[in-house]
């Protein structure tokens, strides 16, 4: 599965497209960026409500699929002009992280 | 790649927005190097944590990387204020993180835990007052 197979199944917005070919091997939930860092496994979707710029410092170098905030948590355009530098893909759901999960489950 | 690479960085401490670039920076380079995703990975992390501490507790300070054939040595040198007990902040969960720094989900007491998981080889030499270096050493053909 790759990261463009979740907008329709999830029915999410595409906030920065980075790379949508990208493949997902899984998925991490979670908030505290070190926590997230030692934990998430490369391929990972991160779901989170955290819309910082360090956000993608996280991502990269975490090397996770993508980023999908829930909730309907959005981020501000110069977070996004780096995200596309960086080629992070950053997508939005307004669903809530469980429901985000439950979705991708059924998926993986 | 035989030769060994030196790698130089100063971190801004009161750039919030830049911290991290240090980390990415290393990680383009052993990508070109064609080293092991595993080992990149664990050398990427290990070097964000160390960066993200200086510049949330010492405001800044410089990064030195070596490689070799054999390991990547990071050396992390700061004036900041010293640890005072370091088994204490080896714990996870322990943090002296400011709240504000703690809303962006930073102060998880997870920083210098990473580092050692991450890292073969974890030192820490720290005075009060005077600062810290940290010396971290991911093995290139031993999995952490």
């Amino acid at each position: 599965m790759k990261n463009k197979d979740l907008l329709d199944a999830l029915s999410c917005t595409v906030l920065c497209p980075g790379n949508l070919d990208k493949e997902i091997k899984g998925c991490y939930i979670g908030d505290l960026l070190s926590w997230v860092m030692g934990r998430a496994q490369e391929g990972d979707i991160w779901i989170t409500i955290m819309n910082h710029v360090n956000v993608l410092a996280v991502a990269s170098l975490a090397d996770v699929s993508c980023v999908l905030l829930a909730e309907g948590v959005t981020m501000e355009e110069p977070v996004l002009q780096k995200a596309q530098e960086q080629n992070i893909t950053v997508l939005q759901s307004s669903k809530t992280a469980y429901q985000l999960a439950a979705c991708i489950a059924q998926l993986l | 790649m035989n030769e060994i690479l030196k790698l130089h960085y100063v971190v801004d401490g009161n750039n919030f927005s830049l911290a991290g670039q240090a980390a990415s920076d290393v990680k383009k380079m052993l990508k070109t190097l064609g080293m092991a995703p595993d080992v990149i990975r664990r050398v990427s992390i290990a070097m964000y944590e160390g960066e993200m501490n200086m510049v949330i507790h010492a405001d800044g300070g410089e990064i030195d990387v070596d490689v070799t054939p054999k390991a990547v040595v990071m050396r992390l040198a700061d004036r900041g204020p010293g640890i005072a007990d370091i088994d204490l902040v080896m714990q996870e969960g322990y943090s002296t993180a400011p709240d504000d720094i703690r809303a962006l989900g930073f102060g998880a007491g997870m920083g210098l835990p990473n580092m050692k998981k991450y890292s073969n080889d974890l030192k820490i030499e720290s005075q009060l007052g005077i600062g810290t270096t940290i010396t971290m050493r991911v093995d290139i053909n031993s999995r952490g």
